[in-house]
């Protein structure tokens, strides 16, 4: 690269938009469908851990040596059962450590229903399971929506990685630049992905105002 | 009518919270389950809605063994209110008020009509419906958990320590409100409390407790003050229960001197005979000095003498329910009836027994005297 290399080609940008953007997509999905199954498993076993006790620590303690795994060192583990540069290969990690971040949130969730108002309400005549559904459930969505955020994100973010095993979305681009000394594709990768991010973030804060209009204002009291 | 039989609460470390409790709690009146913190109130309480079942002995609600009637059912037929008011963060008043309905299974409009007619109720702004709970202040949230309770129009009402949480001038006025309620609905209510002033002021029974579950004494408020069955009933009973037993008498035979005059002063008037002050006999212009009224009809013997205590006369000035002035009650005549209240026989009606203490009077004013 010399002096008069300019640090955007837009006219490189403009011959790729088709692979941009299915890259882009399959950035997406590779980021999305972990947080999405994350949630669906998080949910029951927050809910396990929140009824038996004992559960919360082993889960908990399990779901941190996930999370502290390399992620590149999953991805290669799992090459000869998933395959390389399959989807599935960058989605199964991803899950869990979508699931080391909403298990904690799920149980802290549960855990800030005030003890009053779960006493009012078996006072009232709640049987256990609407209690867990019309009470508990709606009490912790703040805190199972904050601890969305931080999964989705950094499950926007960790895609990239993925590259390295020959699928990573917008992370391929990254690779590519770097090993061409060429910078368009890598400010292209960083700008989509920190886009994705914003945008995701965003519609969870907006999916927060709307299912919670009474946590809102609570924090400002 | 809630019996207790033989109740007996016992944790699995040995600690006994309720031991051997026999009591009853008259339909359509107020019983108050009052002592200092582990004498086992709420223990009590809470077993009548099975949120703690007894070790030993049982509980009828109107002849049956609460043991015998399944948990969700026996609760929605009981409203209960808490201190910190329990309610739902995520829901919006009409919809708190409206909970037990919608577990009966009343469609949404029924029980909202219902909510916001409770609202009213209690005192609440309707515009407060839409609101949620951390919206309101303290009192307010008190009086939803007061109209979440009768919602479903429960005969029985379970008030755990319900105005423990606010300030003393709000905690006032929802006893005022409470009162006022009862008077109109006639729950079966049990209210727990460690606050011995709000038993005498609220129940029409009260049972006192002590450290380990022992009832010390039930009993109705006057008898308890005049004849406390030991020294911890008495002492938890604290000072003044002279004067304070005077609240439990009513002010309406009292002889009335319809004049406005008394050696030395006599009552100021305003243009609608409403009573404005004392004044010097014989100084028409002179300045108007303290005074206090009480309604004969309503008031009590505390009152009348609160309201003698706070004049340069030394005398009570009578009005009637509309403020104006309807006579003048001497020291001499307070005298007699003082005199009569200590030596008869307790009355045992309870017309007066929540009567007012005087007018915008000090309730402290009394133990002055003392």
């Amino acid at each position: 690269m010399n002096d008069t290399e300019p640090l955007v080609r837009w006219d490189w940008i403009g011959r790729h938009i088709p692979d941009i953007t299915e890259r882009l997509l399959d950035h997406v999905i590779m980021a999305l469908v972990p947080v999405l199954l994350g949630l669906l498993i998080a949910l029951p076993l927050g809910l396990a851990s929140a009824r038996w006790r004992g559960l919360y620590q082993p889960t908990v303690g399990v779901m941190n040596i996930v999370y502290s795994l390399p992620s590149l060192a999953v991805f290669i583990v799992l090459i000869p059962v998933t395959g390389l540069a399959e989807r599935t290969t960058v989605i199964i990690p991803l899950t869990f450590y979508t699931l080391a971040v909403l298990v904690p949130a799920v149980v802290d969730g549960l855990e800030s229903v005030p003890d009053h108002v779960r006493q009012s309400a078996v006072a009232m005549g709640f049987g256990p399971t609407r209690r867990l559904l019309r009470v508990d459930m709606p009490i912790a969505v703040p805190v199972v929506l904050a601890g969305l955020r931080v999964a989705t994100v950094s499950s926007i973010s960790l895609v990239s990685v993925g590259a390295l095993i020959g699928r990573g979305g917008l992370g391929y681009y990254f690779i590519d630049g770097w090993q061409r000394q060429f910078y368009t594709p890598i400010i292209v990768g960083i700008v989509l992905v920190m886009v994705l991010a914003v945008l995701a973030d965003g519609v969870l804060i907006l999916a927060q105002r709307l299912l919670t209009p009474w946590a809102r204002a609570r924090r400002t009291s | 009518m809630i019996t207790f039989e033989g109740v007996t609460k016992r944790y699995g470390d040995g600690t006994v919270a309720v031991d051997n409790l026999s009591l009853q709690v008259p339909t359509g009146a107020v019983t108050v389950f009052v002592g200092p913190s582990g004498c086992g109130k709420t223990t009590s309480l809470r077993m009548i809605n099975r949120m703690i079942d007894p070790s030993e002995g049982r509980i009828l609600l109107d002849d049956r063994d609460v043991r015998a009637i399944d948990p969700p059912t026996l609760r929605r037929g009981i409203g209960y209110v808490i201190q910190q008011s329990g309610l739902f963060p995520h829901r919006k008043i009409v919809d708190n008020v409206a909970t037990v309905p919608y577990l009966l299974g009343w469609d949404k409009k029924k029980a909202r009509a219902r909510a916001m007619e409770l609202l009213e109720r209690v005192g609440l702004d309707p515009a407060l419906a839409g609101r949620y709970p951390f919206q309101l202040s303290g009192g307010q949230q008190q009086r939803v958990g007061v109209a979440r309770a009768l919602a479903a129009d429960p005969p029985v009402l379970l008030m755990d320590e319900p105005f423990s949480a606010v300030d003393p001038v709000v905690r006032a006025s929802l006893q005022e409100e409470l009162l006022r309620l009862q008077a109109e609905l006639q729950k079966t209510i049990v209210f727990v409390t460690h606050d011995i002033d709000e038993a005498i002021k609220l129940g029409d029974t009260v049972a006192v407790l002590r450290v380990g579950g022992h009832l010390a004494q039930i009993a109705d408020p006057a008898t308890l003050l005049a004849e406390p069955a030991d020294d911890f009933v008495a002492g938890f009973l604290g000072k003044d229960r002279g004067i304070r037993r005077l609240s439990f008498i009513p002010a309406s035979k009292l002889r009335l001197s319809t004049g406005r005059e008394v050696p030395g002063w006599s009552v100021a008037l305003d243009e609608d005979d409403r009573p404005i002050g004392w004044r010097a006999s014989g100084d028409g212009d002179g300045p108007l000095r303290p005074f206090g009224v009480f309604d004969p009809a309503q008031d009590s013997l505390r009152a009348a003498l609160d309201a003698a205590l706070l004049a340069p006369s030394g005398c009570a000035i009578a009005v009637d329910p509309g403020g104006r002035f309807a006579g003048v009650v001497t020291r001499e005549t307070l005298d007699e009836a003082l005199g009569r209240a200590s030596g008869e026989a307790l009355d045992p009606a309870r017309s007066a027994a929540h009567a007012r203490p005087a007018a915008g009077g000090d309730p402290d004013a009394g133990q002055a005297a003392g």
